[in-house]
């Protein structure tokens, strides 16, 4: 805030110290405004000689005029020499710049008393300005809360007024129903009306029917014979006796019909005050007996010769006669007392119940009750799953040990049988086992004697077949020469062919996969391992077994009885 | 289930016999009497005028046949053919008639309700009722038929006049508190007679055998009242059936009402089953198709197979909002009627006009709710078992009891358009009425 400004001047000289200074002050105004004035004090008559003498002194006199000089040049003053590079002064020179100095000062001074004045000016200005938005902030913030007080009555208005429309509603509502009922009512009248008045028409028209027509038709009823009444009697006269008769009657009707009911009541009322007996004892009997403290224990007791005095009393009356209403109070009273106990009592154990879930108990290990249940339930099944194991146990054990030498002979008698059974049946099961064996083992020798056979036989028909094919075709080259180099080529091929299928048959061994054609031999012309040919496989059951009972690999067996007619 | 073929019938008269062995019919002028089990006919009757109401003595020994028109009432013998009677009102006219319980009188209303005449069969003596009331129910006889209740009005007030049957004498007669009465009923047990008003007041009162009043009760006080009224078999409970849709039972203790039965549009309740009848798709066999296709395959063929289904609850019925300005609007329980075993109530709301409401009278709760694609027209329960039977002017006949439900379609040609059933007393079997037509169903013995 104060700011010390110091303006150092450069050093004239080596041996001065002489720093001039410019102090400064700043004027502390009540706002923060950063702005700074100089105030160049004029220095005071005392400090003058010390001033001016501070600068110059005998010794630098030549060097402070031409810093003089130099500062006076640079501010644009002309310069104080008589002429350039000389040391006389010029005198008119230096007091025409002294007279611009001081005007200059004045006009500086007058200056910076404007500058103040318009420095206080905003002082003022300012601190105006505050109180005034102070004061204006205060009254927005009244208005505000105004508003607010005035908007929340708004509300209560609008509340107001919302309940009173509905209302309005209402009663409309409940005006149109009336009116609603009222028009029915008055369409019902109408319809009445209208029919009683067309009524009335017609008995209009009847009269001046009847009156006007002469001949009347009579009333009358024709019968063939009177039947009799329907209970045989003869029919009476109506007399006062009857009439008495009648009045009797009908009360005996009425009577029976009361009594009948009241029957029914009674023993309605008998089986309710009976079953209101066992609730009573059995309330009782729910009430703990005697983990009571004292004073419950003596209300307890209190109540309990009440109520022996009450079971007492009633056992006494016949029930018939409770019917009075004291009686019937008597009960009613004591079985809500007991009611009450058994609440309080039920209450109680609650409280019990979840004082210990929530006291001293851990959460982890506090069981909940349905889980005490369930486990009490499942411990009790397994109670007595085990007994009933203990007692069968028992019985087997029992029978072992006190049954007679006889009976244990008989057991292990039965036992033996069985076991010596049961092994019959597997003997059986073995011996037919190793019968089919045996005549599996048969077949397939036999098969593979046959299989024998054939081969050889086929190898024959083989060999004299390319003999004879190879024997015709060499004596077709001889007869034609335009044998195209295809049939030679042919030929050559069925050479290699014949070699190779010789050398296979040196292995004895048919080829797994082989491509045989059922197809008479002509057919043969396409190459067997060239392209494929039609592969017809015969595996009969009995094969596949025997080669998978006898471990090495069998051939498959051509057992197709056309095959063996077409090679042969 | 077995359906005798379709006999003509005319009027919607057909009545069993008390006895339970001959039915009743009318064609126009003649009555046809038949045997129930083989359905042949016993008896023809020629009437003089087409007759409007039939009725068997309670005896079974005779018929009456009523025709208006004319002001004519003959009787029939079934014992003897040959016997005749005619009983003819002449100027007075002829509204209504009906045989009193011992079936040895028959009593006639005359036109403008002038009078009711008492004519016997036994002897020659008449009697005469004077200013009977001319509403809905104005007679009723008491169960075992000992006395007979008859509504009057004199000078602008109601009175209820009580006769002993065996010798007409007047036994009670007293005023009572309505504005204008609309029905009797007497209670099963015979000593409590039921009297209610009009539709424009609420108001049921109840009077013992020697006309003290019992009770009076008022559910409400402007809005349209009464529609319709049962007695419980054993007289245990009054059900009220009023215009704002829901029953009122009051019971024979206290008088009081003990439950009221809602019949909202919305059926919400879990424990309640509804069922729903549905349509389904005829089947046809291509190979059965012949050209030109035979009468029944055609008749088969448009006529739709249905049966029930089980909706889930909540279901919503069909509503049908009553015109507003009209007299006796659709609205209202217009239909009640306890089962034999006094154990269920069946009702119909009328402006839900294709549900049967069925209530478990013992759980005073609402247990089933038969939806049917048609108007219900009428609905009654056997006489033996809890059985109800209903029929909604199609052709087929529909049947629940607490085992279940089911949709018989009745076989035959074309048009049978069931409005009316009636029960058979036995119970095992019932006949079904056309506008046209009769046909009469034999239930087995464990159909349901």
């Amino acid at each position: 805030m104060g700011d010390w400004k110091a303006i150092t001047v450069p050093v004239l000289s080596s041996d001065s110290k002489n720093i001039f200074q410019y102090t400064s002050e700043r004027k502390r105004s009540p706002t923060s405004m950063n702005s700074q004035v100089l105030c160049l004090p004029l220095p005071s008559s005392k400090n003058m000689h010390s001033f001016y003498s501070a600068f110059c002194t005998e010794e630098n006199i030549e060097q402070s005029i031409s810093y003089i000089d130099r500062e006076l040049t640079t501010l644009g003053f002309p310069s104080i020499y008589a002429e350039s590079k000389g040391k006389e002064l010029n005198l008119i020179a230096i007091i025409n710049c002294m007279n611009e100095l001081l005007a200059l000062q004045h006009k500086n001074l007058r200056a910076q008393e404007e500058v103040e004045m318009q420095h206080l000016k905003l002082g003022s200005d300012m601190d105006h300005l505050q109180n005034c938005y102070a004061k204006l902030k205060e009254q927005l913030e009244l208005s505000k809360r105004e508003i607010i007080g005035l908007q929340e009555r708004d509300r209560q208005l609008q509340c107001k007024n919302r309940n009173l429309h509905q209302l309005l509603k209402n009663e409309k509502d409940e005006v149109q129903k009336l009116q609603n009922i009222i028009s029915s009512r008055a369409t019902q009248y109408n319809h009445d009306m209208k029919r009683k008045e067309r009524e009335y028409n017609k008995l209009k028209e009847r009269l001046h029917q009847l009156v006007m027509n002469k001949k009347d038709k009579k009333t009358a009823m024709e019968v063939l014979n009177y039947v009799g009444r329907a209970d045989g009697k003869r029919g009476a006269w109506r007399t006062d006796k009857t009439e008495a008769r009648n009045e009797e009657e009908m009360y005996k009707v009425l009577l029976s019909d009361y009594e009948q009911r009241q029957s029914q009541l009674l023993v309605e009322n008998a089986e309710l005050k009976k079953v209101l007996q066992q609730m009573k004892k059995e309330i009782i009997s729910l009430l703990p007996p005697q983990k009571q403290k004292p004073k419950e224990r003596s209300e307890d007791a209190l109540v309990l010769s009440d109520m022996e005095e009450d079971i007492g009393e009633l056992n006494k009356e016949n029930m018939w006669e409770l019917s009075c209403e004291t009686v019937r109070e008597q009960l009613t009273n004591s079985i809500r007392k007991q009611w009450r106990m058994l609440k309080n009592h039920v209450e109680k154990l609650d409280n019990q119940v979840s004082r210990v879930h929530s006291g001293a108990w851990n959460e982890k290990d506090a069981i909940s009750r349905e889980d005490h249940e369930l486990e009490t339930e499942k411990l009790e099944l397994e109670i007595q799953q085990c007994k009933e194991m203990i007692k069968t146990q028992q019985q087997l054990l029992q029978q072992q040990l006190t049954c007679d030498d006889d009976t244990t002979w008989l057991l292990q008698d039965c036992y033996l049988l069985e076991e010596r059974e049961r092994l019959q049946e597997e003997w059986r099961l073995f011996r037919e086992q190793k019968r089919n064996f045996e005549k599996e083992r048969k077949s397939f020798t036999e098969a593979a004697i046959r299989l024998g056979l054939e081969r050889k036989a086929f190898e024959e028909d083989r060999g004299a077949w390319l003999k004879q094919q190879f024997l015709s075709m060499t004596a077709d080259c001889k007869h034609s020469e335009n044998v195209t180099t295809p049939s030679a080529f042919l030929r050559s091929k069925y050479l290699v062919q014949i070699m190779f299928l010789y050398s296979s048959d040196q292995d004895n061994q048919l080829v797994k996969s082989a491509s045989w054609q059922r197809k008479p031999p002509s057919v043969l012309n396409g190459p067997v391992s060239a392209e494929p040919c039609q592969t017809s496989q015969y595996i009969t059951h009995n094969s596949v077994e025997s080669k998978k009972t006898a471990g090495d690999s069998m051939p498959n067996l051509w057992v197709e009885s056309d095959d063996k007619e077409e090679t042969e | 289930m077995n359906f005798s073929e379709l006999f003509k019938l005319s009027g919607l008269l057909c009545r069993f016999s008390p006895d339970g062995k001959c039915l009743a019919s009318c064609v126009q002028h003649r009555l046809v009497v038949r045997d129930v089990s083989s359905l042949q006919v016993c008896q023809i009757y020629t009437c003089l005028d087409q007759i409007q109401y039939v009725e068997w003595s309670s005896d079974s020994l005779f018929i009456l046949c009523a025709m208006y028109k004319r002001g004519i009432v003959q009787v029939w013998s079934l014992e003897q053919p040959d016997w005749h009677c005619k009983i003819d009102e002449g100027s007075a006219g002829l509204v209504a008639s009906c045989w009193s319980p011992d079936g040895r009188h028959i009593l006639n209303t005359t036109e403008f309700h002038l009078r009711i005449t008492v004519w016997s069969l036994c002897t020659k003596s008449v009697s005469y009722i004077k200013y009977p009331k001319a509403c809905h129910q104005g007679v009723a006889f008491t169960k075992d038929g000992r006395y007979m209740a008859v509504a009057e009005r004199r000078d602008c007030k109601d009175f209820i006049s009580i006769f002993v049957c065996s010798n007409w004498q007047l036994l009670r007669h007293f005023d009572t508190e309505t504005q204008d009465l609309f029905g009797i009923e007497w209670a099963p047990n015979g000593c409590v007679l039921a009297a209610w008003d009009s539709c424009l007041e609420y108001k049921v009162l109840l009077y013992s055998l020697d006309g003290r009043l019992l009770s009076s009760y008022r559910a409400y006080e402007w809005p349209l009242g009464i529609k319709s009224v049962a007695w419980s078999p054993s007289s245990q409970f009054l059900a009220i059936g009023s215009f704002d849709e829901k029953v009122r039972i009051l019971n024979h203790i206290t008088w009081k009402k003990i439950t009221e039965f809602e019949h909202p549009a919305t059926v919400a309740s879990k424990k309640t089953i509804v069922y729903k009848e549905v349509e389904k798709s005829p089947s046809v066999e291509t190979e059965r198709l012949s050209f030109p296709p035979t009468r029944e395959l055609a008749s088969s063929l448009f006529s739709t197979q249905s049966k029930y289904e089980i909706s889930q609850v909540p279901v919503s019925l069909q509503y049908i909002k009553p015109v507003a300005d009209r007299a006796n609007p659709k609205v209202g329980v217009g239909m009640l009627a306890f089962s034999a075993d006094n154990c269920f109530l069946a009702t119909k709301n009328d402006n839900i006009p294709n549900a049967v409401w069925i209530w478990d009278i013992q759980r005073l709760k609402l247990l089933v709710v038969l939806e049917q694609l048609c108007t219900v027209q009428c609905f009654q329960w056997d006489p033996r078992q809890p059985r109800l039977a209903l029929c909604t002017g199609n052709s087929r006949v529909y049947l629940w009891s607490p085992a279940g439900c089911m949709a018989v379609q009745v076989p035959g040609e074309g048009d049978f358009q069931i409005v009316s059933l009636s029960w058979h007393s036995s119970g095992d079997s019932m006949v079904l009425l056309s506008k046209d037509n009769l046909c009469v169903c034999y239930l087995e013995k464990e159909v349901i």
